[in-house]
């Protein structure tokens, strides 16, 4: 057990907790302490609860002195993304027009973390809704990454990675449409999984592109992020779209870490031009090493993921156009009043309150979705990316027919300086090359750290997809290369990002 | 404020020498499952405003919808007893437009895969002809919230000073029922817009699955018109191949005689504007009951884009074959042949069977019956007295608290002789005013026919002694004269005697 506690493991974590080593409510103000001296520098959450927190962990450690059956991961404190709704805590989903809002109403995911006795340390940034790969998006300020303040920690949800990295929380809830959870993993030094789509509950995830959004975990380790997933999966009722099966059994797969006679292919189409040396060499080595283990390597072509970011860049905007018509200052969030107008009607109310409550970067998406589902249009383009949809989901299909598991880098570069690719939305949506596939597919995918790149010393990640519901595989291949390349490193790879400055302390 | 514009109109005899009317019915009806559409809030109408609501029916962040299956049962009941067929596999659809009622700002509807399509309807017109309106489809869907607009003249956005929204009703379930251009009705399109409204309210009433109380909107009528030059016979094929002219579709019509008029005024005020050589403007037009007209609402074109895509929070609806086939075997008998049957089972004519139908009280009398009463009894109280007080207080006679028992009843006291007609009035009205059943009022207010034919007698004597020259008359031979002397004994008697037996007796000493 590290002397700090908030280098431990949630697994380390949840020992010492069951043990009666240390307490939730230490483990809870030690994280809060650590949010005190670091956050004004990382600014990775929007909004901290302190007392909420320290009520749960209370509470918690009664019920545990009381002798009562607890989760393994009660007491253990997690942050999580301000896209799902949480009763009593605000939720801005990183936007102006959200601003002041108190959902009356806790997601499902945020439920079953109040259930399994988790207290909520509080909530993360994001790109506005969601859109976009560096967090620079957020209407609240960039969230800086901890490996270096002056870069990006990915997005959209990079306050979600950057907590974990930067000590902050030993878990957090992201939400992946198109990479968000595992991207930022990958620039962080972080492991974030996307489950399978309808594997983890939607109810109160407040929605960007409802048929390609999933949450899932953001932690330091793969047993971690295998706990967590079996807190926050499952069938639920109150969202039509959620898989009416049991969790895979990820937690036994990341303990069993064991991929000899694995078939692992590679995908052509993922790693050649446009992606990083760095990203490419300690991906190369990655798969040399489970190779060594055992596991068979073959080369497999998706040739549809060509086109996966076209069509994502269609059907995202499109859904996100309609999901984010309800942001219109009648009923809660911000209300802006038109200027220079006495007696404004109601759609001019509306229209100056979507007008100065959403960024850029949101109305960019909104126009382009408003446009692709136009009368005339349709077919063209919402219709042909549906057609690409399937086409992807087709070149999945025959993937897995060969293999068990598909492997490739997690983002094409390591992070980029903050403010490089604001003004470029293609580079930026470029981010995503690799991860958009499997949310086409409703595929689980994962990004685990693989090392650091020669030229800039910064974290990489490779990203295992499995076939859906088969979200056990992800587990079991990442805790085994995780285990390869820790005794290759001598020490987990977080370690060797620089010292936070304890500024608050 | 808001003036209407009293536009000009043609005789509609003259519009049908020149013109052939064509209509599309639109009607929705709100289902009477217990929750809404989506969600597991309560649909009871009236209730306090903003009441029965939660994340889901109020479109909050995140909250996602479940289709609600007792609803798609309704939805398919609907879709068989209108002889369509029903989808194997359909979705919903995100009807995209910003309203403030609407708390997504997309309605979840459906599209191009509607639950249940290509079906008919086959009406009776007064005639005792029938005319076949083809069904296009009929789709579920969610309603939006009410919004109420206060200050201002008219109750409509325009001129109020501010505005209520009530989502109560957001997220109730609609079915729509869209039919094909009715054509061929040439003048009696009227009617048969009245007919058809009617006849698909009776058959939803029979099926169970609304309230279909159209002046509490559980049953709505928008109604598409339009002309097209008059080149033949209405059924004839020249006319047929005449193009549709651009239409006009009228909301807020509800009640069966205002969809029969509000068809009736568009037809002769588009007949107006197309003999000055004028173009009809395809636009929303509000029916004004009062007034008799219709008012342009917001202009509607086709290029209107609701942006429809298909709703990425919902499953499809994939009823299987047993389902169908199941739900099937629940259809009730079809209200036409009942209708036959109960008119020969009650022995009506058929004027009178045609009085009940459009009275609404068909249900009420076959109810009544089997509570003891006679058909003709049943008749006459719920298509005579009640039917009389609902049209003049614009309510529906389900709405009094008046039971079939209650008129069984009161048929009873009739019958047996314990109440004359008068009585029995005064003794509904007690009822109506919530003093207790029949007995109970007519015990209370002491209502009871004067069996002793002695007091009937002594004061048949003191009428006939008091009116010596009608009772002469009488005497004469001039027989009516004695309808006098009958009212004299009436009001002697405090109206607590049977006239027929005062007449009676009036006879036997004056004529005897």
């Amino acid at each position: 057990m590290n002397s700090d506690l908030t280098r431990s493991s949630a697994a380390e974590l949840a020992h010492a907790l069951g043990s009666g080593e240390l307490s939730s409510v230490e483990i809870v103000q030690a994280h809060l302490d650590r949010i005190a001296a670091v956050d004004a520098d990382v600014h990775s959450y929007l909004h901290v609860d302190g007392e909420g927190a320290l009520a749960a962990a209370r509470q918690v450690d009664e019920r545990r002195a009381a002798g009562e059956d607890l989760h393994v991961l009660a007491g253990v404190p997690i942050a999580v993304k301000d896209v799902l709704a949480t009763k009593g805590l605000p939720t801005t989903c990183g936007s102006k027009i959200l601003e002041g809002w108190v959902p009356p109403y806790d997601a499902t995911v945020v439920a079953k973390l109040r259930a399994a006795g988790m207290p909520i340390l509080g909530k993360t940034n994001m790109d506005e809704f969601a859109m976009g790969s560096s967090t620079e998006h957020s209407a609240y300020g960039p969230t800086h990454n901890p490996w270096d303040l002056t870069r990006i920690p990915g997005g959209s949800g990079g306050g979600s990675a950057a907590v974990v990295a930067a000590y902050e929380a030993p878990l957090a809830i992201g939400t992946d449409t198109g990479g968000s959870i595992r991207q930022p993993a990958s620039v962080t030094g972080t492991v974030g999984v996307k489950p399978t789509y309808g594997g983890v509950s939607r109810y109160g995830l407040v929605a960007l592109a409802s048929s390609l959004d999933q949450a899932g975990p953001c932690t330091r380790t793969v047993l971690d992020a295998a706990l967590l997933h079996s807190v926050i999966g499952g069938h639920d009722p109150l969202d039509s779209t959620s898989i009416d099966a049991p969790v895979p059994a990820v937690v036994e797969a990341a303990r069993r870490a064991d991929v000899k006679g694995l078939r692992v292919g590679v995908i052509k189409e993922l790693g050649g031009e446009g992606y990083q040396a760095g990203v490419r060499a300690r991906f190369d080595e990655s798969v040399a090493l489970l190779q060594e283990a055992g596991a068979e390597v073959v080369e497999v072509s998706c040739p549809s993921f060509d086109y996966a970011l076209a069509a994502y860049y269609l059907i995202l905007p499109s859904e996100a156009s309609s999901n984010l018509a309800k942001f219109d200052g009648m009923r809660y969030g911000a209300r802006v009043l038109p200027p220079g107008i006495d007696d404004p009607s109601a759609e001019q109310v509306m229209a100056a309150t979507r007008d100065a409550g959403f960024g850029d970067e949101v109305k960019r998406r909104i126009i382009l979705g408003t446009y692709a589902l136009s009368s005339g249009y349709y077919d063209a383009y919402y219709g042909q990316a549906q057609k690409v949809r399937r086409l992807i989901a087709d070149d999945f299909a025959t993937a897995f027919e060969k293999v068990d598991v598909l492997v490739s880098p997690t983002a094409p570069t390591t992070a980029f300086k903050l403010g490089d690719k604001l003004d470029d939305p293609m580079s930026m949506y470029l981010q995503d090359v690799a991860t958009i596939p499997a949310n086409l597919a409703g595929v689980p995918g994962m990004s685990l750290p693989s090392g650091l790149a020669d030229e800039d010393g910064l974290p990489t990640g490779i990203q295992i997809l499995a076939p859906a519901t088969r979200d056990d595989r992800l587990y079991g291949v990442g805790a085994a290369l995780e285990r390869m390349l820790l005794d290759r490193w001598g020490a987990p790879l977080l370690t060797k990002a620089p010292e936070l400055s304890a500024k608050g302390a | 404020m808001a003036t209407a514009v009293t536009e000009e109109v043609v005789d509609y005899d003259e519009v049908l020498e020149r013109y052939d009317p064509v209509m599309g019915l639109e009607v929705h009806v709100e289902l009477n499952t217990a929750t809404k559409m989506f969600c597991g809030c309560a649909t009871e109408f009236g209730a306090e405003p903003n009441s029965q609501v939660c994340p889901v029916c109020l479109g909050l962040p995140g909250a996602l919808p479940v289709v609600n299956d007792k609803a798609v049962e309704s939805a398919i009941r609907i879709g068989l007893a209108l002889n369509c067929e029903i989808a194997t596999w359909c979705r919903f659809a995100r009807k995209n437009y910003f309203y403030p009622d609407m708390p997504k700002n997309f309605q979840t509807s459906q599209y191009d895969e509607p639950i249940a399509f290509n079906g008919h309807l086959d009406v009776e017109l007064e005639d005792g002809t029938t005319y076949r309106v083809e069904i296009e489809r009929a789709h579920m869907e969610e309603d939006t919230g009410k919004s109420l607009h206060v200050g201002g003249s008219t109750g409509r956005i325009h001129g109020a000073e501010y505005s209520l929204v009530d989502y109560n009703r957001a997220g109730i379930p609609l079915i729509e029922i869209v039919t094909r251009p009715l054509t061929g009705a040439g003048g009696r399109a009227p009617e048969v817009a009245k007919a058809y409204v009617g006849a698909l309210r009776e058959l939803l009433r029979a099926l169970g699955v609304s309230d279909v109380k159209m002046e509490q909107g559980s049953l709505r009528c928008d109604a598409n018109v339009s002309l097209r030059p008059k080149v033949g016979d209405a059924t004839s094929e020249e006319q047929a191949a005449v193009p549709l002219g651009t239409r006009t579709e009228t909301k807020n019509v509800n009640s069966l005689r205002s969809v029969e008029r509000a068809v009736r005024y568009e037809i002769t005020r588009q007949a107006a504007i197309l003999d000055k050589g004028g173009k009809i403007t395809q636009e929303t037009r509000h029916w004004h009951e009062d007034t008799g007209v219709t008012t342009s609402g917001r202009e509607k074109s086709d290029a209107e884009d609701y942006r429809y895509f298909p709703e990425p929070d919902l499953v499809p609806v994939a009823p299987t074959r047993e389902t169908v086939d199941a739900l099937r075997r629940t259809l009730p008998e079809p209200p036409g042949e009942r209708r036959r049957r109960l008119q020969a089972d009650w022995g009506y004519s058929d004027l009178e069977m045609r009085d009940v139908m459009n009275a609404g009280a068909v249900e009420l009398i076959s109810e009544t019956v089997a509570a003891g009463a006679t058909p003709a009894g049943a008749r006459k109280w719920w298509t005579g007295e009640l039917a009389r007080r609902a049209n003049a207080e614009g309510r529906s006679v389900e709405d009094f608290g008046v039971t079939p028992t209650h008129i069984a009843e009161l048929d009873g006291l009739v019958r047996d002789g314990r109440l004359n007609d008068s009585m029995a009035r005064q003794v509904l009205e007690g009822v109506l005013a919530g003093e207790g059943t029949p007995t109970e009022v007519a015990d209370a207010r002491g209502l009871e026919l004067v069996q002793d034919d002695g007091a009937l007698e002594a004061a048949v004597d003191k009428v006939i002694e008091a009116n010596a020259d009608v009772a002469q008359k009488v005497r004469d031979g001039k027989v009516q004269a004695a309808g006098a002397l009958i009212g004299q004994v009436m009001k002697e008697m405090r109206g607590q005697a049977d006239a027929g037996k005062a007449r009676e007796i009036i006879l036997a000493k004056l004529t005897g």
